[in-house]
């Protein structure tokens, strides 16, 4: 690991000769070296943790305090509604196209699949349990946070660079009532109308390609459907898309009202907590996805 | 009455505050002085709340700032005024938004009265007919004004300005200054100015402050620092009235 004519990376020192200190023997002076390179190396490592349980606390205490403000009056109702037409209305034309080629890819795919096994009248509900239970909530959370979370993250984080936090605090105002409650509520309540209306045009999106253009029977698209989903299907996306709203609008609100903090002050601190917000928010859609799968379901 | 009792602050290995101690005493206003980057602002800011001392207190009438959380330091704090260095406007709303915004949150007042209301107060500032513009469609001198009816709306106990004419052209500077000194009047804050304006500001303030390396250095009248023969302040006093720094 650290021989001579190599520079070690840790203490950026390069050992040239065979013998560095006169009378001392070179296997110690050797051992001695890569004892403080290993060192330096959990020092390092101990301070990386440090930092990030740190942060994990931060964000845990951002969630709590964010939550209780979102169960204690007063909400400011017109803020909520703004953020439900950004959140929600806004995003509709791009969940209606997603969900609708969605829907559309799985019906070509599931029928080109199940027909090798004669089983393509089972296409309807594959279509639908598909969509219902994984694709709808977890396509439309990552569909959300980058039109949407991205966006929340990029105000905040400017408002924070820009003072305008300090001045709602200076003020005698709770910062958390005016920028983060109005957002989680806002994607809570907007996250499983969007999985819904994901889910809906998914599948017709499935009906047209699987009946109308691979020419399956119509009947039987929608008649196994409702054999085979029940509502306890249904409920088990809504409450998935529901924990996504959540992560959501905590992740991104997080990210901009800690811009100075953790990624840096001016633009390219705005940008970094974007970009930031948008990947930590999808990484834990899709891990919480799974715990949620895999524990609850 | 602000009391600031030995606070200590560092960011990092930098000590930037290292037993600052000041008293203004009601309605009167302080002219925070000193070189860039002594941390006058970080002062301001401590003072406001902001910013939580490493060490020592700041009381605001009696009560130690530094002890208060939550819904009691926000109960404080809403007595207080802050102009700050870039007007801190919120850019989604417009001036007259950005006035009556304390007013709609905070009281009770019907939407014709605080349109009389925060007229009266751009009025004071020189800013009517520039209420329906965004605060990106405004020069940093109107900024400052707003931002300065926007603190002064709601009538505050404790003012502080951070660096109130940084960035503006003499004449616009004189006249924020003179701004500051008739709401002074006419409201009768207790408050802090961070400056550079020397010795303009002397004509608006009560007592001078010169930080000088992490600690209060002079603390006195105006007329007392102009006349210091102290081998740091008379340097700096000299510079500052000559506009030159050396």
């Amino acid at each position: 690991m650290f021989g001579i004519g190599r520079t070690d990376p840790i203490l950026n020192l390069t050992l040239h000769t065979n013998s560095p200190i006169e009378g001392l023997d070179k296997n110690i002076f050797l051992k001695s070296i890569a004892l403080i390179s290993m060192r330096n190396v959990i020092r390092k490592l101990g301070e990386a943790t440090l930092k990030a349980v740190h942060k994990l606390g931060h964000m845990g205490v951002f969630m709590c305090k964010g939550v209780f403000c979102a169960l204690t009056p007063p909400l400011k109702f017109a803020l909520l509604i703004k953020q439900i037409q950004f959140i929600g209305f806004q995003s509709i034309l791009v969940i209606f196209l997603t969900g609708a080629f969605t829907g559309m890819v799985l019906g070509y795919q599931g029928y080109t699949t199940l027909s090798r096994f004669g089983s393509d009248a089972f296409l309807g509900p594959m279509v639908a349990l598909s969509l219902i239970k994984e694709m709808g909530p977890v396509i439309s959370a990552l569909m959300v946070t980058g039109r949407a979370g991205s966006s929340i993250t990029a105000q905040i984080g400017i408002m924070r660079i820009s003072e305008q936090i300090d001045a709602l605090r200076l003020m005698g105002l709770e910062p958390y009532r005016y920028l983060i409650v109005p957002n989680i509520w806002a994607s809570i309540i907007c996250l499983p109308l969007l999985t819904a209306i994901f889910d809906v045009v998914g599948i017709f999106g499935g009906y047209l390609v699987g009946v109308k253009l691979l020419g399956m029977v119509p009947g039987t698209y929608f008649g196994e459907m409702f054999d085979y989903v029940d509502m306890k299907d249904i409920s088990e996306g809504l409450w998935k898309s529901l924990n996504f709203g959540l992560i959501i609008s905590w992740v991104c609100c997080f990210k901009g009202y800690y811009t100075g903090i953790y990624t840096g002050f001016g633009a390219e601190g705005v940008s970094k907590a974007t970009t930031e917000a948008v990947v930590l928010s999808s990484v834990l859609i899709l891990v919480w996805d799974y715990f949620l799968t895999s524990t609850m379901f | 009455m602000i009391r600031v009792q030995e606070i200590y602050k560092s960011f990092g290995k930098a000590q930037v505050l290292k037993g600052v101690s000041f008293e203004v005493p009601q309605g009167d206003i302080l002219a925070l002085i000193g070189r860039s980057g002594y941390g006058k602002s970080v002062i301001l800011k401590h003072v406001a709340g902001l910013l939580k001392p490493d060490k020592g207190h700041v009381f605001i009438n009696g009560s130690d700032l530094c002890n208060l959380r939550g819904r009691n330091l926000l109960k404080l704090i809403e007595r207080f005024g802050f102009l700050f260095q870039n007007g801190a406007l919120f850019d989604s709303m417009t001036i007259f938004d950005n006035v009556a915004f304390p007013l709609r949150e905070k009281t009770r007042m019907t939407e014709r009265q605080i349109r009389e209301r925060v007229l009266t107060e751009l009025e004071q500032v020189g800013l009517i007919g520039s209420e329906g513009k965004f605060p990106s469609q405004i020069s940093g001198g109107m900024i400052k004004r707003a931002s300065l009816a926007r603190a002064l709306i709601e009538e505050p106990d404790i003012m502080l300005f951070d660096e109130p004419t940084t960035g503006l052209d003499p004449i616009t500077g004189k006249s924020i200054l003179a701004l500051i000194d008739s709401c002074h009047r006419r409201i009768g804050f207790t408050g802090i100015i961070v400056t550079h304006e020397i010795p303009r500001v002397f004509s608006v303030v009560d007592q001078v402050a010169l930080l000088h390396e992490g600690v209060v250095l002079f603390h006195g009248s105006p007329s007392e620092i102009m006349t210091s023969d102290d081998p740091i302040i008379r340097p700096f006093v000299q510079a500052a009235t000559d506009g030159a720094v050396k």
